[in-house]
């Protein structure tokens, strides 16, 4: 049985000038699913997200997301049909608390109105105690200690802390597709694997989030994704489970250069 | 009673200390007193703070919230009552909230959006004159109402190049918009040209402020009205930067390509933010016309556009505190140091200079956003 189809590329193009980033990238990720998106450096993984969250403009091509075509829309409504992401350079706010930063991943989900925020002091309060509670609880899924500190400024974290920060942003909305990009970079082997433990926890109690990971720790890969896309000049070059490409002969030479 | 609790005490004496050495700073007539006060608060505050007096000031008046406000009432009431018939110190006191209200307003934009705002005067100018050309024909209530609304609406031309640019930019249209406004002002004769317009005195609800009982200086009309505006403004940006829509401010502020993948409507919140802030400046500005009576292109210049921004940047920017105190200093200070009236703006710089070095967050910095007192 196939399953649900929750985001397809077909023909998917970006350039920048002469350059072509993402060369007819034809892409599915199924509903559910962990997907590694791994490539040698400037292969288009990230390019392939900007133009997914609408940062990037495609030149050609199409996005299909259940019913939404994505690459007419705004990054913001992109986000408000359940698309969310993390960044390789972690784009927190630091000078904002803990809380206030999941909250700005949480803006589908609050009232914006200036009267209700001015005057209805108490439907705010009550909103904003439940919001608390929620994102308490999402960010003691990843650290505990975390948790008691939500009040502290994002800045005054620690790398590790900062991503699970960061992620926890791009959850909290409860997206039905997450992007992360290179969740590890920075990291030490034993802090990623922290991250991805909290990760697969969060997960089996949301069956139907999906993920894409870009990420060049192939241990990570290994562990976390049921199947691999690889890229190589903004081209797709192998496709299937980690055991699969690592195998396929186009994906070393990718890698590791051709004699 | 909450008042009289021990834990209280060190924030009540702080009130107490501050009120009664701004009752000796306005009080000082002999440029000798004027800078052995300022001598003094140069020595002593950095001192205190780091005795550690200045930070248990601040938790205790954090603990006793309803007591501090009590406070500060009854300081506000003890200066009135030392100086209400000193028209010169009432005028000051007026003016210093008004412009509390106005950069209040700039807050929201620079402090909190990062919408820098180099045309404050402008606004203030709006305001002015839509009093002038409105205050003998409609009630004065409705006059200030107006005269913000018109601020902002003024300032909406604006919106589509400020929408359209980022940092230097943005803020290079507002000061260009602050010449042409001046410009515009001079060369129109319907608006009282270089000249400018004569002000009807304010009339509330049928009080008269310009009138006044016995010895009382009609000023204190103006402050009182003043400090009800500057409480309200403060009330509505403390609400504000405490809310969903603070918190979406400061993410415009801090990183627009992290609000648009998370849907915040980049333009929306600056726009909002750009006309909160006009709103408060022509609020502000139709009543201090209508308290000196007069309005002139003179009084709306980039220099007076610069110090609204150095109030905000020396208070601590977003810091609606920071902008109080910062507005009592920067317009006391060169009207009692009278040998520093010619050299005020070299004062201005190098106070924001100083400042800047030393405490780049302000001299009261932001805390971090607290929603409810918790």
């Amino acid at each position: 049985m196939k399953e649900e189809l929750l985001l397809s590329c077909s023909d998917l193009t970006v350039r920048f000038g002469g350059l072509t980033a993402l060369d007819a990238l034809e892409l599915e990720v199924r509903a559910g699913e962990i997907l590694g998106l791994i490539g040698p450096n400037g292969s288009g993984k990230t390019t392939f997200f900007n133009v997914i969250t609408g940062i990037y403009r495609a030149a050609a091509g199409r996005v299909l997301f259940l019913n939404d075509e994505l690459t007419a829309m705004t990054p913001q409504r992109i986000y408000g049909a359940g698309i969310t992401r993390t960044f390789q350079r972690s784009r927190l706010a630091l000078p904002l608390s803990v809380f206030d930063n999941l909250m700005i991943g949480n803006h589908r989900l609050l009232h914006h109105g200036l009267w209700f925020n001015l005057f209805r002091r108490s439907a705010l309060r009550k909103e904003i105690e439940e919001n608390l509670a929620r994102a308490r609880a999402l960010v003691a899924t990843f650290s505990a200690r975390l948790a008691q500190r939500m009040f502290d400024a994002a800045g005054t974290f620690s790398m590790i802390d900062r991503r699970r920060i960061e992620i926890c942003r791009a959850l909290v909305s409860e997206p039905r597709l997450l992007l992360l990009d290179e969740p590890s970079a920075g990291m030490t082997l034993e802090e990623t694997r922290e991250l991805m433990d909290d990760l697969l926890a969060v997960r089996s109690r949301l069956p139907c989030l999906s993920i894409v990971i870009i990420e060049h720790e192939m241990g990570v890969i290994e562990r976390v994704c049921g199947r691999c896309a690889v890229l190589n000049y903004g081209r797709k070059i192998s496709e299937g489970a980690y055991a699969q490409i690592a195998a396929d002969p186009q994906v070393q030479a990718a890698y590791l250069g051709t004699d | 009673m909450t008042l009289l609790r021990a834990e209280a005490l060190p924030g009540l004496a702080a009130i107490a200390a501050l009120t009664g050495y701004a009752a000796l700073f306005l009080h000082a007539e002999s440029q000798a007193a004027v800078l052995g006060l300022v001598a003094l608060a140069a020595i002593g505050v950095p001192l205190l703070a780091r005795l550690g007096w200045i930070s248990r000031a601040s938790t205790s008046l954090d603990k006793n919230k309803a007591g501090a406000r009590i406070a500060i009432a009854m300081a506000l009431g003890a200066i009135v009552v030392l100086f209400y018939d000193q028209h010169f110190v009432m005028l000051m006191i007026a003016s210093v909230l008004l412009y509390t209200v106005a950069c209040l307003g700039l807050t929201v934009q620079f402090g909190y959006a990062g919408v820098v705002n180099f045309a404050g005067a402008a606004f203030l100018g709006v305001g002015g004159y839509a009093a002038a050309k409105l205050a003998p024909h409609l009630p004065h209530a409705l006059v200030l109402l107006v005269g913000g609304a018109l601020a902002a609406l003024v300032g909406s031309i604006l919106l589509l190049p400020i929408l359209r640019t980022r940092g230097h930019y943005a803020a290079l249209i507002t000061v260009a918009f602050g010449l042409l406004f001046r410009t515009f002002i001079e060369v129109n004769d319907s608006l009282g040209g270089p000249q400018g317009l004569q002000v009807k005195g304010m009339s509330l609800f049928g009080w008269d402020l310009n009138s006044s009982l016995g010895a009382v200086s009609f000023y204190t009309n103006y402050a009182i009205v003043a400090l009800g505006l500057a409480a309200g403004a403060f009330v509505l940006v403390r609400r504000l930067e405490r809310s969903w829509v603070g918190l979406s401010l400061d993410a415009v502020r801090l990183d627009e390509t992290a609000c648009a993948v998370f849907g915040i409507d980049v333009a929306r919140w600056k726009i909002l933010a750009f006309t909160f802030g006009n709103f408060f400046a022509g609020v502000a500005g139709a009543v201090y016309a209508m308290m000196t009576g007069f309005v002139a292109p003179n009084s709306f210049t980039f220099g007076d556009s610069l110090i609204l921004v150095s109030i905000v940047l020396l208070g601590g920017l977003g810091n609606p505190w920071g902008v109080a105190l910062a507005a009592s200093i920067v317009l006391v200070l060169p009207e009692k140091l009278q040998a520093l009236q010619e050299y005020r703006f070299l004062l201005y710089a190098v106070l924001v200079i100083l400042v800047l070095l030393v405490r780049p967050a302000g001299l009261v910095p932001r805390r971090a956003r607290e929603y409810f007192s918790r």
